[in-house]
């Protein structure tokens, strides 16, 4: 980008700052807020180095994930050679939970990205057509908030069968009406707006009126409700593991780890109750990281 | 007030239908024939048609539903698979259990939960009101079965305090020891609720101190006792619907937490059903805590208008 060329007698620039600032656009000021929240950023940068090192783990981790060693079962943590100890099959932590990551996290974020897409299309278009659409989906929104959500997710993995794809299909069917419920609800809101009626008298186009004014306005509520569901959903996620019904063995993931350590409670009860630890760590940063996105977009809960 | 509970009764029967299709889809769900557990192997055709029809698998899905959703209503849930004992005689002793801790549990939340929320509510901006808050964020985002497996590491294993696993072998009456072994479970189930009800109780505290009646009612000189029990009445309506929901999510929730525990309730059944496949059993108990969850929001919803009249007036 070229600089504009200075004429004399111009003001300095230091005075023109103060008008820079507004004109900042909504979402570069949210992000200057986010960047300036010291929790936001910690939860960041944690979560960050899980992910990094989720994603490098092949080159990063000292030993083979899959690999089991009789003598070196159940090793307490800080055991020479095997900084977090060990697991019931004789394989370093570290490496396994650093592995677990990869299916956790994926498990716990996929879901919440399907639910989003489908959930604002189908709020979105409830809000905006209202009437007997917003009837039908509305109403069979209704139905499956009918459920607990724990409950909601083992029925549907516990009839699909276990498997990460039944899993990604019963998290993301948990996590669809609550996302609908807030599309529509702030789509409603912003339809009844004047400049919405004055878009619809110049005869704009309902799918031009959607995309140009509805989705900018109804971006920011629901992508922070859905951020705020990410903890949950890799709870849940790590929870279906835990219960058998996601990844199978040996592969390594956080809920599957808790399930099958936890037979040797009784002989390593650290060792048992540390990847219980990640999935705390992971869900309790993304919790946080949402509710400083909610601070900096300014949304109100 | 008959009106009221009319136009909630009429929200509440279409939501329990389609309770009841989600439910009923469950088996048309599950991946392969559904009568493959019961079928002989190597049955001719001629055996096979005959199972079907047995089943009523041979009629208009439609049909099947409407049938299989009449024999729900009186009280057939139809055969466990694995246990082949009607699916209503394997929830019902299950039930008890999970009610049973579940009561435990919820007792403790309420107690914890709304103690929390009220000093949350009440000392707002103090170093407590942020150590409260914070703690209900840590409350809900943490996985509840691990921290019973933590719980089991450091009381059970470490301390040997407490039991880690089951119920108490049954005896006559209701002792210590069985209360020894619901500890543990219990505190784990309440954490959730309790960090969500300090969370909703200090937020209602909080709005309604700011409304005018209770500065009003501080002017007039009324003791801060007797204007605490005017905030409690305006806060109760809300406070109860986050309880209901909350008692709901903990009974249907209850499968990771009895599994730790291998208590002997409904998310063990759930667990076993998942295991087996044992689809019946599945259906049958997500049917019948799911109805409950309805019910109970329902009912929630019944005794709004007695602390609240104006709830009836919309």
């Amino acid at each position: 980008m070229s600089t504009p060329a200075t004429y004399a007698g111009e003001t300095p620039a230091r005075i023109v700052e103060p008008h820079k600032r507004i004109q900042r656009t909504y979402w570069q000021a949210a992000r200057r807020r986010l960047l300036h929240d010291p929790v936001s950023m910690g939860c960041l940068g944690i979560l960050s180095l899980i992910i990094t090192a989720a994603i490098l783990a092949p080159w990063i981790t000292p030993y083979d994930p899959y690999t089991s060693s009789i003598v070196n079962r159940l090793k307490p943590v800080l055991s020479p050679g095997f900084v977090l100890g060990t697991d019931e099959l004789g394989r370093d932590m570290l490496t396994r939970l650093i592995y677990g990551g990869r299916i956790s996290l994926l498990m716990g974020l996929l879901p919440i990205f399907i639910a989003t897409l489908a959930g604002s299309i189908l709020g979105i278009v409830a809000g905006y057509f209202g009437g007997k659409t917003n009837m039908v989906i509305m109403r069979v929104a209704d139905i499956f908030f009918a459920f607990p959500s724990v409950l909601l997710a083992v029925g549907l993995a516990g009839a699909l069968g276990a498997g990460v794809v039944n899993v990604l299909i019963s998290l993301s069917l948990v996590f669809i009406p609550p996302i609908t419920r807030v599309a529509e609800a702030a789509t409603t809101q912003i339809r009844a707006q004047d400049f919405v009626e004055a878009a619809r008298a110049t005869g704009a186009s309902a799918p031009r009126i959607i995309v140009g004014h509805v989705l900018t306005n109804v971006a920011s509520p629901i992508l922070t409700y859905a951020s705020s569901l990410i903890g949950l959903s890799i709870v849940l996620a790590s929870g279906l593991s835990f219960l058998g019904l996601g990844i199978s063995p040996p592969l390594a993931d956080w809920g599957l780890m808790l399930n099958t350590l936890r037979q040797s409670i009784f002989l390593a009860p650290v060792n048992a109750v540390l990847p219980g630890a990640m999935i705390l760590i992971a869900s309790v940063c993304f919790n946080l990281l949402s509710d400083g996105l909610r601070t900096a977009m300014d949304v109100k809960p | 007030m008959l009106w009221y509970v009319l136009r909630r009764l009429a929200y509440v029967l279409p939501i329990l239908l389609g309770v009841s299709i989600v439910c009923f889809s469950l088996l048309h769900l599950a991946p392969g024939d559904p009568l493959t557990a019961v079928m002989p192997e190597f049955a001719s055709d001629q055996v096979i048609e005959q199972i079907k029809r047995s089943y009523g698998f041979d009629k208009p899905v439609p049909v099947q539903y409407l049938l299989w959703l009449l024999n729900v209503l009186s009280g057939d849930l139809g055969l466990s698979q694995v246990a082949n004992r009607p699916v209503l005689d394997e929830i019902v002793p299950a039930m008890v259990n999970t009610f049973q801790l579940a009561a435990f549990g919820i007792g403790l939340s309420l107690l914890g939960g709304i103690g929390l929320g009220l000093l949350a509510g009440y000392t707002r901006r103090l170093v407590t009101d942020r150590a409260i808050t914070t703690t209900a964020i840590i409350g809900v985002s943490v996985p509840h079965y691990w921290v019973g497996l933590v719980l089991i590491a450091i009381l059970a294993v470490t301390l040997g305090l407490l039991p880690a696993m089951g119920k108490a072998p049954p005896s006559p009456g209701f002792g210590l020891n069985d209360i020894r072994h619901m500890i543990l479970p219990g505190v784990t189930l309440a954490l959730i609720p309790t960090g969500i009800i300090a969370r909703s109780v200090r937020a209602t505290v909080i709005d309604v101190r700011k409304q005018e009646f209770v500065q009003t009612l501080q002017a007039n000189g009324l003791p801060p006792r007797r204007t605490f029990l005017h905030v409690i009445k305006n806060a109760s309506p809300t406070v109860l619907a986050i309880i209901g929901i909350q008692l709901g999510h903990l009974v249907g929730g209850s499968i990771l937490v009895e599994t730790v525990f291998a208590w002997p309730g409904t998310g063990y059944l759930l667990n076993n059903a998942i295991a087996y496949r044992d689809i019946p059993v599945l259906q049958g108990t997500i049917l019948v805590l799911a109805t409950f969850f309805v019910m109970l929001n329902f009912l929630v919803d019944l005794a709004q208008p007695f602390l609240d009249p104006r709830m009836t007036r919309q």
